[in-house]
């Protein structure tokens, strides 16, 4: 008897339980439905959990709050895979037709896929109105300009092709400095070899693409390199053949697969590693006090220099923001972008985040060290976009390449990865 | 009102939901399959089995198949033996079973989002003096040659993969076969004693056959679970070709690469497989219902 | 033969009495040895959580995985429930409604497939078990539209962006297993006491009020342990289908990561602090757990 009112009472408190949940739940989102509350919230949709990042957007935040005191900023980071895991929750809101008020994203190819949906709204109108073509560099523009439109704010830029190096283990290895080409670089790895350090430290299967558009870039030079991100573009050559060779003969000197990016550079900052190649947010990492970073002197423990063979080349990416067609909120999200497109909100953001801003008009004094170096090669050297990141290859076609990468590193086997290469390239699209 | 009627009255419900979602989105993905769909904005033309047959052509794909197969007979044979082995160790009963049994059993209780990290620590593939993780164990207690590459190994990756499974399911598979132990009445073990068999042929001609239902109702649950295995995977490699699987490379096919008719097409071929394991034993199952 | 027989015909749920000699004594003290052997194995995870969690961040790194602190520290787990806390009212909104309603429904569906059946109540049956073998990933977008659909119809924010749909979604998905538990463990009720209750002139819900529900407990046990757990551990069908606002503690969770350091210690505790419900559920059902299992729910 008792067990069956025990039960009757638990099915009871889980319709309650269900009810109260209906209210709650339906209160909490029901909030954007009604007029008055929807046109004060700006949903802006990251990947940026992570101190460093959620800092930088924290600053901006502030920003755009203070000058827009009738909008609310409502954070909707997602973290996992560097923005693994955003974008799949991205694609599947954006396909339900419930974009958020603006997403973060690489600017260039990848956005590609949206704009061809028709889910991004072009942001010509606020580049005329902010007369950002002048503000942002030439090359810049031309790379995120799709069919004459233009339809993201990049907020910084960060540089793919750096080689970060221990001066100790060099000098231990009788390198004399940092290897100027790729020949150079396999000799380096070489002697280090010898010494029983590890030469190069790698990590996951996507810091071995970030390796690879290294090495193309160091072998072909910047014009091949930007002349092969369309479909008709010849990647059955023997230049390419060649490049990847020099990608096998480099990868046979890496240590063992470290579980990510950051403990394969912390290697090179404990003196494990001689080398690695990462962009540049490793300077943040390195020199960042404990707990955020390893808390590393610059040019005593580890310094960086251009990859091997690409110095005049900046390979750079950048996050970025647009505006999704059919945004609940568009003043609010169009309120954002200004900010992520200002000098204030710019220099507010990209210090915090370890980048240096996009526009050309930044406050050089708030970048030390190594921002100061990038921010001066940023103004003088050649453009070349950065693949892993979005910036010459659309989605599927960089998928391809993961893929084609992934397999390589089973077989060792040069000729399928060019074949796979050449389809990717032939099945992209672009 | 016939007798019957509220029955399904009361069914019905159920029955509305599953056929919205799950034969729904079955057909919907079947739809999405044989048709040639291959980026987000075109409207695919039916095209039959293209992409079914296609998609073997893809050194990807085999892969991941030779990955699934591999996982599956590991963590399945796996989990069988540990989970068959732990109840057969307590069955006969031993002081302090609750407490055995909460504590294999609880790696039920906890999501990979959270021990994905832990195994990825203890999985970790440097060796020798650079070692960490279960190789560091080894090293500590003089097993040197235990070490191994664990997931990154080429070959066996997979069955590294398979560990932390066997970890949380043999547990469950333990409690399944103690129940099955205990369900065999003392009478019948006895009678066999009297009949002179020793211990060990009471196992062998009474117990053991009285598993069988038990071991297939393991097997079945076990082989569905790492058919679709996903979570696990991803929270300690991420999603690499090394420790690839149909389950991951769906959802790259649907959600880096846009293509839905790829994506749907890998989880048709998730759908036959797990149906190819169980409708066989359903209809096994059946009809030894109605034999009884 | 005849014992192959007799060993079919226990089919009733039955509170077996573990009456059994333990065996030789070197035997019982082999077992309990090679026993202990594997909790110490199965419990080498939870030592490097535990470990971990109390290490302050520089500490808490793979390469000193097995040492213990050096110093401890209860920053992490500070940190930890500042991180979950904001999900875990949603897992509890979630899990608990989820697995009581999933619990009702399996038992209702069981009770009519196996007791109060019907004319193709089998297949009726089969076709539910489909439900189990979906990869939940491929499904993800028409869900979400499916969900988006809803609240259009409805005029709402419930289904897409709430705990409600979310609930909804699992509550469906759970059907399958839910029912395989009931009608597995209903099965091996006598049909006399059904055929009893009829005669005494109950109709089918007052029949399932006496005779079925007062004999449910350990078959309600597992099936709220299973989907409970299966809930709250949700992670896929939770970052798809709500918004910041409604996450459970699973995304708060998967959310603890770190651009540049990551922030293993926080992850280690926060990981422990979301397996608490769970653990706890399966301490306070696991004797129901063990005795529905050996009723027949969840076996052939």
């Amino acid at each position: 008897m008792r067990r069956r009112w025990i039960t009757a009472a638990a099915i009871g408190l889980a319709g309650m339980l269900a009810l109260a949940a209906c209210g709650g739940g339906g209160d909490s989102s029901g909030d954007g439905g009604q007029g008055g509350a929807a046109r004060k919230r700006v949903e802006v949709f990251s990947w940026w959990t992570g101190p460093g990042e959620a800092d930088g957007l924290k600053a901006m935040r502030q920003i755009f709050e203070r000058q827009n005191p009738n909008y609310t900023f409502f954070d909707a980071a997602v973290a996992g895979g560097s923005g693994d895991q955003a974008r799949a929750l991205l694609a599947s809101k954006l396909q339900a037709n419930q974009p958020p008020d603006t997403f973060q994203g690489h600017a260039g190819a990848e956005l590609q896929g949206y704009i061809k949906a028709g889910k991004l709204e072009p942001l010509d109108f606020l580049y005329d109105e902010l007369k950002l073509r002048e503000v942002f560099p030439e090359q810049l523009v031309e790379q995120i300009t799709v069919d004459d439109h233009i339809y993201s704010v990049p907020v910084n830029i960060h540089r793919s092709n750096v080689l970060w190096y221990n001066p100790g283990v060099l000098k231990e290895a009788g390198v004399s400095g940092p290897p100027k080409t790729i020949e150079e670089f396999i000799g380096a790895l070489e002697k280090v070899k010898q010494t029983g350090k590890i030469p190069l430290s790698i990590g996951s299967q996507w810091t071995q693409v970030h390796l690879l558009e290294s090495v193309l870039l160091g072998t072909l030079g910047t014009e091949r390199y930007n002349a092969l991100w369309t479909a008709s573009a010849d990647w059955s050559s023997s230049d390419i053949t060649k490049a990847l060779e020099n990608f096998k003969t480099i990868m046979s000197y890496a240590g063992t697969p470290q579980e990510d990016w950051q403990p394969a550079a912390k290697q090179v900052a404990d003196g494990e590693a001689a080398f690695n190649v990462m962009g540049d947010w490793v300077y943040g990492y390195f020199v960042n006090p404990p707990d955020g970073g390893l808390g590393k002197t610059a040019k005593q423990d580890f310094d960086w220099a251009p990859a091997p063979g690409t110095d005049g080349t900046f390979m750079w990416l950048s996050d970025s923001f647009t505006l999704p067609k059919g945004a609940p909120n568009r003043d609010g999200a169009i309120a954002w972008l200004k900010v992520a497109a200002s000098k204030e909100g710019q220099d507010a953001f990209n210090p915090l985040k370890g980048s240096i801003p996009a526009r050309k008009d930044a406050d050089k004094s708030l970048y030390k060290d190594y921002l100061a170096y990038s921010l001066e090669q940023w103004a003088s050297n050649r453009l070349a976009g950065s693949i892993q990141h979005g910036v010459v290859a659309n989605d599927a076609w960089r998928s391809a390449i993961n893929d084609a990468v992934g397999l390589f590193l089973q077989d060792q086997d040069v000729a399928k990865l060019q074949q796979a290469l050449v389809d990717a390239a032939k099945n992209s699209g672009q | 009102m016939p007798r019957w009627l509220p029955g399904l009255l009361l069914v019905s419900p159920s029955i509305v939901a599953i056929a919205v979602f799950v034969y729904g989105m079955l057909g919907w993905n079947f739809k999405v399959a044989l048709s040639d769909q291959h980026d987000e904005v075109s409207e695919g033309s039916f095209v039959g089995l293209e992409n079914f047959i296609n998609i073997w052509q893809e050194t990807r794909w085999i892969l991941s198949v030779q990955h699934a197969i591999v996982f599956t007979v590991v963590f399945v044979g796996g989990a069988l033996v540990l989970g068959w082995f732990l109840a057969f160790l307590m069955e006969k009963g031993i002081k302090g079973e609750g407490g055995f049994r909460a504590i294999y059993l609880f790696p039920m209780a906890i999501s990979f989002i959270a021990t994905g990290v832990v195994w990825r620590w203890l999985m970790n593939s440097a060796t020798g003096e650079r070692a960490v993780g279960l190789n560091a164990l080894f090293r500590f207690l003089g097993l040197d040659f235990l070490q191994w590459q664990w997931f990154r190994d080429p070959d066996w990756g997979m069955a590294a993969m398979a560990i932390p499974a066997i970890w949380q399911m043999s547990g469950y598979v333990m409690a399944l076969f103690l129940a099955g132990f205990r369900g065999v009445p003392e009478e019948l073990r006895e009678a066999a004693r009297v009949d002179g068999c020793n211990e060990w042929q009471v196992y062998r001609w009474v117990i053991l056959p009285h598993l069988r239902p038990v071991t297939l109702a393991a097997l079945i649950i076990l082989g569905h679970i790492s058919l679709k295995v996903f979570d696990l995977i991803v929270s300690v490699s991420g999603k690499q070709i090394i420790t690839d699987v149909p389950a991951i490379f769906m959802w790259t096919a649907v959600y880096d690469a846009h293509d839905p008719a790829k994506g749907a097409t890998i989880a048709g071929y998730i759908v036959l497989s797990v149906a190819i394991f169980v409708v066989p034993y359903l209809i096994w199952n059946a009809r030894r219902e109605k034999r009884k | 033969m005849t014992v192959i027989a007799k060993v079919r015909g226990t089919t009733a749920p039955q509170h077996a009495k573990v009456v059994r000699r333990g065996g030789a004594p070197v035997w019982r003290a082999v077992r309990f040895a090679l026993l202990l052997a594997f909790v110490v194995l199965f419990l080498i995870p939870v030592y490097v959580l535990l470990v971990t969690s109390f290490k302050p961040l520089t500490e808490a790194d793979p390469s000193q995985a097995w040492n213990l602190p050096r110093t401890w520290t209860t920053e992490a787990w500070q940190v930890a429930w500042e991180r979950l806390a904001p999900g875990v009212w949603n897992s509890v909104m979630l899990a608990v409604p989820g697995s009581l309603i999933s619990a009702m429904l399996g038992s209702m569906n069981g009770y009519v497939l196996s007791k109060w059946r019907f004319a193709g109540a089998d297949v009726v049956f089969t076709l539910l078990l489909f439900g189990m073998f979906i990869p939940y990933q491929g499904v993800m977008i028409p869900l979400v539209q499916l969900l988006v659909g809803l609240n259009e119809i409805t005029g709402t924010q419930l289904f897409y962006g709430g705990i409600p749909g979310l609930t909804l979604a699992h509550i469906v998905y759970g059907i399958p297993i839910c029912t395989l538990i009931f009608r597995n463990y209903y099965v091996t009720i006598p049909d006399e006491l059904i055929e009893a209750a009829r005669v005494d002139g109950a109709g089918m819900l007052r029949t399932y009020w006496s005779v079925i529900i007062p004999v449910s407990g350990p078959a309600f046990a597992v099936t709220v342990i299973w989907q409970f757990t299966s809930l709250w551990n949700d992670f896929l069908f939770a970052v798809f289908l709500t918004g910041p606002q409604s996450w459970p503690a699973t995304v708060m969770l998967n959310n603890i990561a770190g651009a540049q350091t990551v922030p293993y210690s926080q992850q280690m505790a926060a990981a422990i602090l979301a397996s608490i419900p769970t653990v706890v559920i399966y301490i306070l059902l696991g004797r129901f757990f063990m005795r529905g299992l050996m009723a027949g729910a969840l076996k052939g």
